[in-house]
């Protein structure tokens, strides 16, 4: 039985190794390729530099795409995290009248391919004779983030007694003094990962942008029409790579935030 | 506005959708008074609890403190305090902090702050403990601190929902005695709801006992149980015997096979009548007595200071529940199944009921 056992475990051993590889491997590329010296994208590795840096630092174009998509990115997580959280706490606290249904209604953007949003917003926009612009683009992109954000919310808002809200509420404290002082802390978590999560959503969101971005490109669509010119390829790796960074420090960051903010707290205050 | 009604509930109904969560309650609670609402799980009593904490708003009545209408106050405007079912206790905060979030919003002095939390805890005897964590707490002490919470604001009415009702049968017993005496000290209405007869029946001065939304009875805890108004009331507050009456005389019921028992009764010689006989007041002898009626013992419960019996009596298919104080040592003796024993009780042991 042991034996057996044992050999399960080797075996789901080599399974997760297998799986993490294939998960990770591709991405170390990015960094390893960045500081090849080479325009092509092939083994052997020619040499270690750091021009593609230099070359992306240059590249006004392809840093204006990325102030854009960290702008969009910024203002798409805010304002569908906002939104998520009034939402969820309507569903999870009040006797909404066809809650469900409601909380299905919101969730469709989901389900609907995002090439068929982007061409009925588009034309819906065109309709109105709204100019496309990255304000049109932080549109597109909130209808898709806000069912990420009430999903992550409503899951933190059935996480805790309804009662602390109603304990506040009954030592004294009004509704928004009572969402300050007793909701706000507790959903915290939930609201961390909701704007990481409808940031990262709207930061490599194509499709939908790239119907509604007008002339002003986010990254995705500048990347995309970067890849006619294979001399160019080396500098969006170098910022790939860079981002790559960014986005594990963040999530780092989040998750040190989410298991330490609790605690340290509880040690600061007190008589 | 009289001490007599500190708090009134004035026709009040509840309803959640087709549900009529309360119906028609009219209530009066004194000032100072220690009073429950007992009653079984969805009788109401908790929805109209939280209608006085004013987190539930009533369908039809109004609610008045001290002759205030507090009917649509929002609850943060309200003189009452509550102690949660689950404590409710604030986890992002620490024990001095969650029994000052009442106090905060009156901008004391820090050191008033201090002051008066530390009475708190000196109260509920967890002095020392404001810098712990609430997840360091044992469910005793969470109660405490809940308690210390609402108290702390000086509310003129604290209203408890079942705050006993997780710990274990011990603490909850030492807790009760301790609440009760809590009680009288700081002088606070007390408005608690409990599903437990026992606690109500130690704890309170008066009680008010809820059924299917309306409230039955209301009374001091030794007139519930020895004049029940109803068959509902007789039936959930201790175990009781009921025997089908026909009425004789005013004070004269004709009860079948237990013979005929004295009790005043309203109604008219004729009418039927409900005769209910509580387990204790029934004197069981192994040898005949005049006037008494014969039985066989069915089965027989040893419970230490007293032992329940089931006695059948010819005439009956319904065994009678008898329950006797084991006053002497009774190793050997005692009535065992099968035994003929002799039922007797004193005139006036049984009460007279309204059939329904």
């Amino acid at each position: 039985m042991r034996t057996g056992a044992g050999r399960g475990g080797v075996g789901l051993l080599a399974y997760a190794i297998f799986y993490l590889g294939f998960l990770y491997v591709p991405v170390l590329f990015l960094p390893l390729f960045s500081f090849n010296d080479s325009v092509f994208i092939t083994f052997p590795i020619a040499g270690f530099t750091t021009q593609w840096y230099r070359q992306m630092l240059e590249d006004s174009a392809m840093l204006r795409a990325l102030a854009n998509s960290l702008e969009v990115g910024a203002i798409t997580a805010v304002l569908s995290t906002i939104l998520g959280l009034l939402a969820a706490k309507a569903l999870t606290r009040y006797r909404v009248p066809g809650g469900n249904a409601l909380l299905a209604f919101t969730s469709l953007p989901l389900f609907i391919p995002d090439i068929v949003l982007g061409i009925s917003i588009l034309i819906l926009l065109n309709t109105l004779g709204v100019p496309l612009s990255l304000i049109t683009v932080i549109a597109g992109h909130s209808l898709i983030c806000v069912p990420f954000a009430i999903t992550v919310l409503m899951s933190r808002f059935d996480g805790f007694d309804k009662s602390l809200e109603e304990a506040s509420l009954d030592l004294g404290e009004n509704g928004w003094m009572t969402f300050w002082r007793v909701t706000y802390p507790l959903a915290l978590p939930g609201i961390i990962s909701s704007l990481l999560l409808t940031f990262i959503v709207s930061f490599d969101e194509f499709l939908i942008a790239y119907f509604l971005a007008g002339s002003d490109a986010t990254l995705p669509i500048y990347i995309w029409g970067q890849l006619r010119f294979p001399y160019k390829l080396p500098a969006v790796l170098a910022l790939g790579a860079l981002i790559l960074v960014a986005s594990t420090i963040l999530v780092v960051i989040a998750e040190w935030v989410r298991s330490h903010g609790m605690k340290d707290r509880h040690k600061m205050v007190g008589a | 506005m009289s001490d007599e009604d500190f708090i009134r509930i004035d026709r009040v109904t509840k309803r959640f959708g087709n549900v009529v969560a309360v119906d028609d309650a009219n209530l009066s609670i004194r000032r100072g008074e220690f009073f429950s609402l007992l009653g079984p799980s969805g009788c109401g009593k908790t929805t109209l609890l939280r209608m006085i904490a004013g987190f539930e708003f009533p369908t039809q009545g109004e609610l008045y403190v001290e002759g205030a209408r507090i009917t649509d106050t929002p609850p943060h405007l309200r003189p009452s305090n509550m102690v949660f079912q689950s404590y409710a206790i604030f986890p992002h905060l620490d024990v001095f902090d969650n029994i000052a979030y009442g106090l905060r919003r009156a901008r004391l002095k820090k050191t008033e702050l201090a002051a008066r939390v530390n009475d708190a805890l000196a109260m509920i005897k967890l002095e020392g403990f404001g810098a712990r964590r609430v997840d360091e707490l044992s469910g005793g002490q969470r109660q405490r601190v809940a308690l210390a919470r609402a108290l702390v604001c000086r509310p003129k009415v604290l209203l408890l929902d079942e705050p006993l009702g997780a710990l274990d049968k011990r603490l909850r017993e030492s807790m009760q005695i301790e609440l009760r005496q809590l009680q009288k000290s700081v002088g606070i209405t007390f408005v608690f709801v409990t599903h437990d007869q026992e606690e109500a029946l130690s704890m309170s001065d008066r009680i008010a006992v809820m059924s299917s939304g309306k409230i039955l009875q209301v009374a001091a805890p030794r007139l519930l149980y020895e004049e029940p108004n109803c068959r509902e009331v007789a039936d959930f507050i201790g175990t009781i015997n009921f025997f089908d009456g026909k009425v004789l005389a005013p004070d004269t019921v004709d009860a079948g096979p237990i013979g005929t028992v004295h009790a005043a009764t309203a109604d008219s010689p004729g009418g039927k009548t409900l005769v209910a006989l509580r387990p204790e007041k029934i004197v069981l002898a192994a040898d005949p007595v005049p006037g008494a009626i014969r039985g066989k013992v069915i089965a027989t419960a040893y419970l230490g200071e007293r032992s329940h019996y089931t006695v059948a009596i010819p005439g009956r298919e319904e065994p009678i529940a008898v329950s006797g104080q084991n006053a002497e040592k009774i190793v050997a003796k005692g009535h065992s199944p099968g035994d003929t024993v002799y039922l007797s009780w004193a005139d006036g042991a049984a009460v007279l009921l309204p059939c329904d």
